[in-house]
């Protein structure tokens, strides 16, 4: 252990000497109070440091300790259910020791070590020791079972001590190595080092995120990445919150990254009464956080996201599909840039440090569906929140990040306040899994290509059309392009808007997704022909069965799907009907 | 070292003075300059080396010069001194009293920068506070616990809106203590003297904490005005279990006050010179508004600011929207017309509405009432769009049906009398009125058994009899 001093504060980053035989990103202890930090640059006996904690009254020549390790994660069982600050601190644990404010210099073991759980050994003595082998497994909750796997720094070797199955904590040994190594239940990894796979595949499964606009309009892939750019209250943390209560992800980490407190409070209180539709489990049983809120040290927002993403992958190999929400990155990009500044480093675009660009891409390539070390599938997938200043899309954060993504989520201020939830703009949103998805849903249902066509072609047509009725109102236009802004209103109303207040509506099913759009389209496919035979649009328009369509999100639920049949058949039945009544008017 | 003053400085540039670090100082440590002519100013060490410190200070540096300067290091950060008589008295933005009283008696010393709540130790904000106007009540729900800022412009009737609210805030269910934490920075006497009469007037003066920076003092001293309000505030809610409603007015003034000090420490700055860190500055005072675990009080921030330009993608809007639970947008355009309060009824906005709203708390159709009212509001103003546009004559039947709900909308329900304290029954029934000008089939976002039940009959709606009559409330005990 090398112990250097203090030099120089300046705020949140600290200058040391002394350090001659410390490492880059070595995690150091700072001043009396022992605060965690990190070494970000290293010249000579020279280390320039960020602490992770309040630093008020550190004073020049206080003790500086490296504790030559990287900054890691501790992984094991238990990290379910927790919630963590940026550098993994259980909060919980931290309340009970500092009361219901942080104070620095706290510290607590981020996996409990007094529970006891049950491990069941998948090797005996003499089996080999290698990366990706599976030594045992550990039922973390009901839905979850833990695998322990041996991770890429592992030194290959044979076993010559398995215990066998029963409780044990996780600082029990459970593999003896021929080499004199042990293994438990925990294992630690850097979080700035990308957790090693055999392959990256290319991603053909969607997420099914129970959103419509996403699902059917601009649907994601497991394993891929997307943004949700958006002004101040355009809905973002709303959008992230909805598909971590209900997409299809085995394992949801939440970041909150300096973002507001009672956010995370939120989820802590509503994640444990909900239950997943999958395995009629407490969503909280699939679910850890990162809460690092807008109020708590800057540099360890910066690392908060590195956390999150090394927990997920962590999960991803073991096979499991896992949906990170970092909300937000701006709040990352702008602890980089504070942090950059205090370094006196030369500025790039609106103070941002030049290598912004590059930090992007190595967060976002952390996503992606793999063949794990095991030789299994799993996934990261990355839903990314942006908050451009003033809500414009051409400041550097969105563009950068639009480089790295293939979903973009916008978030239109104009749907917002006119409270159309989600507000995601069908006009400049897109999603470029699409096309690799086709097969997927076609599986779901072979209709979902054809329907999603017609609408995104519907809602084209009608933004050609608004910009006339600017113009000069829609009494000038004819009923069949009357009839085109009928339609996109249904689709508008009935279908993209999604309250997540909504008890039946905040998650749809695919086939309830499928079943409101073809009623839709259904009801136009039949008007188009009604005007043709000169039935005038205001009659159609006033069919009953219009408002019944548009409010059927909120009255069905998704298990009586099938009785959406029957509302197809009133639509024809409605339809019908105006038709002799058209027939009568005529042959009168 | 306390009692100990060491001579002369290396520099002064501003707000920030440069001195030889000649003892070991400590991180953002208080400090005390004292010029040649005796007088004293604080700082604090913002940055620091094994030769020298940097200080920033709380007030001008006029006066000082680099041989006749004296520097006493105080060893504790900057802290405010609580006790359970601060309440009904004044204090300056550093915590000292002005009103005349003698000094706070209490060794309870506060670092004013407070600490971070731990998000596991929140409780939600779920306790609706009802207002008694209906364009909070109804459309963007003021909840305890919460920071909800009124974004105004130059000219706009903030301050009475913030009085008024001050003076008929209440929840519905429970009693307990309240106090009002008011911080006023770089604002003019007048508008300090409007808001001590208005509490006085409705008899809470007793109950109010105030923080004064006005618009003479210092620029810098705007830095620790709201903290040492919230320090304040901090104190009576969690430890004197009080609900406490903090006005923190204007924040635009303090943003400035920190763009100024960023300027001297050439910082590299962001947008429009404002330093980068504005964000989680800003944050490290709003968020400490909110509910803990394991006590009865609260923090309730209402911050004013004035939105430079009326631009709300000013960086000092936009990042103040970007961290509190919401905003009231004053508009211009509403106030011309000679509509109070002028609240735009699209960019407002409460993020906590949604869970201390509906039964069993205001009422079961609060929430789809809201909402079919958002919409419908919306496309009043594609309607007057166009009307610009084609002409009111020109518009289809149903536009200008929704025209007509705009205008009742905007003089009945949005405007209200100053000392006019509507119930959120009367709020709500005042909205299906409004409702009712539209044809029912227009009501897409309202459940059909909330029509059948609250909808009213045809006649009524025809009736264009005043709403609720403006009964101008007695200043009735309040709490928040
Ligand atoms: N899907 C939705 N259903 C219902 N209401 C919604 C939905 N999305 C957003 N809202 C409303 O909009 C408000 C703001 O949403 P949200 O907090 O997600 O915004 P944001 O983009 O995260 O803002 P910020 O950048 O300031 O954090 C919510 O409090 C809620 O009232
Ligand atoms: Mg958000």
């Amino acid at each position: 252990m090398s112990t250097g001093s203090i030099t120089r504060i300046s705020g949140p980053v600290v200058y040391a000497q002394g350090l001659a035989d410390a490492g880059l990103y070595d995690v150091v202890k700072v001043g009396a109070a022992g605060l965690i930090g990190e070494i970000i640059k290293l010249k000579g006996d020279q280390a320039t440091i960020q602490i992770y904690e309040d630093n008020t009254l550190m004073r020049v020549g206080e003790p500086v300790e490296c504790l030559h390790r990287p900054l890691s994660v501790a992984l094991g069982p238990g990290l379910i259910g927790s919630i963590y600050d940026g550098i993994q601190r259980p909060l919980p644990v931290l309340k009970g020791v500092s009361g219901p404010f942080l104070a620095p210099g706290l510290a607590g073991e981020p996996l409990d070590s007094r529970k006891e759980w049950h491990f069941v050994p998948s090797i005996s003595v003499g089996d080999p020791i290698a990366p990706g082998v599976v030594f045992g497994t550990i039922r973390e909750t009901k839905s979850i079972e833990h695998r322990l796997i041996f991770d890429a720094s592992v030194q290959a070797s044979t076993a010559a001590y398995v215990a066998p199955e029963g409780d044990y904590t996780i600082s029990a040994t459970l593999v003896g190595a021929s080499d004199g190594r042990t293994y438990g239940a925990v294992s630690y990894w850097p979080v700035r080092t990308p957790r090693r796979f055999k392959e990256k595949l290319v991603t053909r499964e969607p997420l099914v995120t129970g959103l419509r606009v996403i699902d059917v309009l601009f649907p994601i892939a497991k394993g891929g990445s997307a943004a949700v750019p958006g002004g101040f209250g355009t809905g973002k943390t709303m959008t992230q919150h909805a598909i971590a209560k209900w997409c299809d992800a085995d394992i949801i980490v939440y970041i909150g990254c300096g973002e507001r407190g009672n956010e995370m409070t939120e989820v802590l209180t509503e994640f444990p009464t909900l239950i997943d539709p999958r395995t009629g489990r407490s969503l909280m049983e699939r679910t850890i956080l990162i809460a690092n809120t807008s109020n708590m040290p800057v540099a360890a927002r910066e690392v908060s996201i590195y956390t999150g993403i090394t927990i997920a992958e962590y999960y991803r190999d073991m096979g499991y599909h896992v949906a990170v929400m970092a909300d937000s990155t701006s709040r990352w990009a702008e602890a980089l840039r504070e942090l950059s500044g205090r370094l006196e480093e030369m500025p790039a675009e609106e103070g941002f440090p030049a290598y912004l660009p590059t930090r992007l891409a190595e967060f976002y390539e952390r996503g992606g569906m793999v063949t794990t070390l095991e030789g299994k599938r799993g996934s990261v997938t990355i839903i990314g929140a942006v908050s451009p200043p003033g809500g414009d899309f051409s400041e550097p954060v969105t563009q950068h990040t639009k480089r790295f993504i293939r979903c973009f989520w916008a978030l239109d201020r104009d749907l917002a306040n006119a409270r159309h939830y989600p507000a995601i703009s069908w006009n400049d949103s897109y999603s470029e899994y699409t096309e690799d998805l086709v097969a997927s849903w076609d599986a779901i249902d072979p209709a979902w290509v054809t329907l999603r066509t017609k609408a995104m072609e519907i809602l084209k047509k009608e933004r050609r059309l608004a910009d006339i009725v600017r113009l000069i109102g829609p009494d000038a236009l004819p009923d069949e392009q009357r009839l085109i802004l009928l339609t996109a209103d249904m689709i508008k109303d009935g279908f993209l808007q999604q309250n997540s207040f909504d008890r039946i509506d905040m998650y749809c099913a695919p086939p309830k997704q499928t079943l409101l759009l073809t009623c839709i389209l259904t009801f136009h496919e039949l008007a188009e022909q009604a005007i043709q035979n000169g039935s005038p649009l205001l009659t159609i328009s006033a069919l009953p069965i219009r408002e019944k369509i548009v409010r059927l999100k909120s009255s069905l639920e998704n298990e009586r799907v099938q009785e959406g049949q029957a509302v197809i058949q009133e639509i024809r039945a409605a339809f019908a009907q105006l038709g002799t009544a058209a027939q009568g008017v005529i042959s009168a | 070292m306390r009692g100990l003053e060491y001579r002369g400085i290396l520099r002064a540039d501003g707000p920030i003075v440069i001195a030889e670090n000649r003892e070991n100082v400590g991180f953002s440590e208080l400090v005390r300059v004292r010029d040649r002519s005796g007088q004293y100013r604080l700082g604090r060490v913002v940055d620091l080396s094994q030769q020298a410190v940097a200080i920033q200070l709380f007030s001008e540096n006029t006066g000082i010069s680099i041989e006749d300067a004296w520097v006493e290091y105080l060893e504790k950060p900057l802290t405010f001194r609580v006790g359970e008589g601060i309440v009904g008295r004044i204090f300056n933005g550093l915590g000292e009293p002005i009103d005349g009283y003698p000094p706070i008696m209490s060794s309870d010393l506060r670092d004013i920068n407070g600490r971070p709540i731990n998000p596991s130790a929140r409780v939600y904000p779920r306790d609706f506070i009802q207002t008694g106007i209906s364009a909070i009540d109804g459309m963007n729900t003021l909840i305890r616990g919460q920071k909800l800022p009124i974004f105004s412009g130059n000219g706009l009737p903030h301050n009475r809106l913030a009085a008024q609210i001050v003076r008929q805030a209440k929840v519905l269910r429970g009693e307990s203590q309240f106090a009002i934490v008011f911080a006023g920075m770089g604002i003019k006497y007048d508008v300090a003297r409007f808001f001590i009469d208005s509490f006085e007037k409705s008899g809470v003066l007793a109950r109010v904490v105030m923080f004064l920076s006005l618009a003479d003092s210092p620029s810098i001293e705007r830095l620790v005005t709201p903290r040492t309000a919230l320090t304040a505030a901090e104190y009576l809610a969690y430890e004197k279990n009080m609900h406490v409603l903090v006005v923190m007015t204007d924040m635009t003034n303090y943003c400035e006050a920190l763009r100024e000090v960023s300027a001297a420490r050439n910082e590299v700055p962001s947008r429009k010179g404002y330093p980068g860190y504005l964000y989680s500055d800003l944050a490290s005072l709003y968020e400490r508004a909110g509910k803990i675990e394991g006590c009865e009080g609260s923090i309730t921030q209402l911050p004013i600011l004035s939105m430079p330009n009326d631009d709300i993608s000013h960086p000092i809007p936009d990042l103040t929207g970007y961290i509190t639970e919401g905003q009231i947008v004053l508009e211009r355009e509403l106030a011309q017309r000679g509509i109070y309060p002028p609240i735009a009824g699209l960019p407002s906005l409460s993020r906590l509405m949604k869970d201390g709203i509906g039964e069993g708390m205001t009422r079961e159709d609060h929430r789809d009432l809201a909402a079919q009212l958002f919409l419908a509001y919306a496309y009043v103003k594609t309607v007057r769009d166009l009307a610009a546009i084609i002409g009111e004559e020109e518009l289809s039947d149903r536009d200008k049906v929704f025209l007509n709900f705009g205008d009742r909308f905007e003089r009945e329900f949005l405007a209200q009398g100053e000392f006019e304290n509507r119930s959120i029954e009367q709020t709500l029934d005042l909205g299906w009125k409004m409702l009712s000008i539209l044809p029912e089939s227009e009501l897409v976002r309202i459940p059909p058994r909330f029509i059948e039940k609250y909808l009213p009959h045809e006649a009524a709606a025809a009736s264009t009899a005043g709403a609720t009559a403006p009964a101008p409330s007695a200043p009735a005990p309040k709490e928040l």
